[in-house]
């Protein structure tokens, strides 16, 4: 097994720690990760990306031509990052603020609605633990267990008390996909 | 799951295992992309566990002198930076190369020239491996290309500096120091104790306790002959370190027609190449030095021994294709691949270089 993903939107969506807990829900799995931010100024309100690769093997490179899934969150990752689906591939977009949609049609893409559903759940920090909760019903790669567990090793006891209203994000983000 | 095995950024490795070495001491000054070092240190709080010192001096060039004169101690003293920040720390790195102290010194690559950017580059290459300070002098240089290597690099370092009496240098660049990967840690081992320190330092000014001669260490030594002495003995140890410490992994490089040569992050994004070429048909094999320098010379001579040529891929303007050249005597045709200035190849970019250099007509 390999997946190679990339995630990518405007920096404060929470595309770097998504990232994060999707790369401690591969060594709750045992598997190889890698995590590579885009980093710099660009986090501070420019797009923000990041590259999760899960594998069971040795993984080579963590930059990538191509990747088999791709999260895009605003316009402009949409349009830099469509391209990059590998043949096959999927694509998740979210719908909010998108005036160009995906025209590929030798993949599959997926549209869902977090931004809005962040807006109904009145929980805004909640946005990236829907927008994986879709990832997983789209591409089960990790167990919502682990991801549980990856989710409570990646942040620091302090926040622990948070954990059921990222598990209910979780579950609805899950529960919004239809393709 | 053990608790060992983790989830960490490349400098955040780099910050714990120095700690689970049993370090005495860290001073460093801040710089992107490698400042999880001493933040990560300062989290950490090891002057509260082991008695680790994390210092946040006030340059690089004090912190690389505050270094030297841990080392002097014959503790296990070391500093992080990136690439301004290491061409501020070369008469440091002078001295202690004369003053045969043990340290350990990172170098986490920034684009430059100047101040650059703050993205990954490898063009601090000549200035790790052939000076950067004045005088005839070399540092073991090792080039980690995972986060694991970040952490084990640490006690290689350590251990092969105390070995030899030399520098050891961690070259590694911001994709590296910035990416996380699953990393299984060492143990926790406790700091040398000061009996410890005496019989593995006899030379270490650390106090004679009126039980040996007076200890001194200097770079200093205005007698020609002496001085001529001196390098001799440095020169000696270099080869003793050339015959014994020379690291170089080869990937696939049995069959291969072509070669790359990498080291550090650009390795890793070459071992995709290779693995496409290999689907297209083309077979290529990866030489990856570990030790910069002393450099893998018989490896890479053995590797090319049936190519039809060589591929170096690096992120400068062409820096280690020296060292290639020189290794494989210019019998056959040694091509260079580079972005510079923070710019990071992709697979496809490196597997299209080498088709365009030997393949395509």
């Amino acid at each position: 097994m390999k997946e190679e993903i990339i995630i990518a939107g405007f920096g404060g969506q929470g595309v770097l720690s998504m990232g994060k807990i999707l790369a401690y829900s591969g060594l709750m799995e045992d598997k190889e990760v890698t995590w590579l931010p885009s980093y710099g100024p660009e986090q501070r309100g420019g797009t923000a990306n990041v590259t999760v690769i899960l594998s069971d093997e040795r993984i080579s490179s963590p930059i990538l031509n191509e990747y088999d899934t791709v999260v895009v969150l605003n316009q402009q990752s949409l349009d830099r990052f469509e391209s990059k689906v590998k043949p096959g591939g999927v694509l998740i977009y979210d719908s909010y603020g998108i005036h160009k949609v995906p025209t590929r049609k030798d993949i599959e893409v997926y549209r869902i609605d977090a931004m809005e559903a962040t807006f109904e759940l009145k929980n805004a920090k909640s946005y990236n633990m829907i927008v994986l909760g879709a990832l997983l019903a789209i591409k089960p790669i990790v167990t919502v267990e682990n991801v549980l567990l990856g989710l409570k090793k990646s942040l620091p006891e302090r926040h622990w008390h948070l954990m059921p209203q990222n598990e209910q994000a979780l579950r609805h983000g899950m529960s919004l996909v239809k393709k | 799951m053990k608790d060992d095995v983790t989830l960490m950024k490349g400098n955040e490795a780099l910050a714990i295992a120095a700690i689970r070495y049993g370090a005495d001491g860290y001073f460093g000054y801040p710089i992107t992309p490698q400042s999880e070092v001493l933040e990560c240190l300062e989290a950490q709080m090891p002057w509260e566990t082991t008695g680790m010192v994390v210092l946040q001096a006030e340059s690089e060039v004090a912190a690389i002198n505050m270094v030297y004169a841990g080392a002097s101690c014959g503790k296990t003293v070391f500093t992080s930076t990136s690439s301004p920040g290491f061409s501020l720390m070369q008469e440091g790195m002078s001295y202690m190369a004369a003053s045969e102290v043990p340290a350990l010194v990172i170098n986490v690559m920034r684009g430059g020239p100047g101040l650059g950017t703050i993205h990954p580059s490898q063009a601090d290459y000549f200035q790790a491996c052939k000076g950067g300070g004045h005088g005839d002098y070399h540092m073991i240089v090792l080039a980690p290309s995972s986060v694991q290597e970040m952490a084990d690099f640490v006690a290689l370092g350590w251990d092969l500096a105390f070995k030899y009496r030399c520098v050891s240098m961690i070259l590694a660049d911001g994709l590296v120091g910035q990416m996380m990967e699953k990393v299984v840690l060492p143990p926790q081992r406790p700091r040398r104790t000061e009996e410890q320190i005496r019989q593995l330092c006899p030379w270490a000014v650390n106090g004679r306790k009126g039980m040996r001669p007076k200890n001194i260490v200097t770079s200093l030594e205005l007698d020609d002959d002496k001085m001529e002495e001196n390098n001799h003995r440095f020169q000696a140890t270099y080869r003793l370190i050339e015959k014994n410490e020379t690291r170089c992994e080869l990937v696939d490089t049995d069959d291969c027609d072509y070669l790359i040569v990498a080291f550090g992050s650009t390795a890793r994004i070459s071992m995709k190449a290779m693995e496409i070429a290999r689907k297209q048909g083309i077979k290529v094999g990866l030489a990856r030095p570990i030790t910069l320098w002393p450099f893998p010379v018989k490896h890479i001579r053995e590797a090319a021994k049936n190519v039809k040529g060589i591929l170096v891929v690096e992120l400068d303007a062409g820096q280690m294709i020296e060292d290639v050249k020189l290794a494989t005597e210019c019998r056959l045709p040694v091509e260079h691949f580079g972005r510079m200035g923070g710019n990071v190849p992709t697979p496809d970019e490196v597997l299209n270089a080498l088709k365009e250099k030997f393949i395509n007509d």
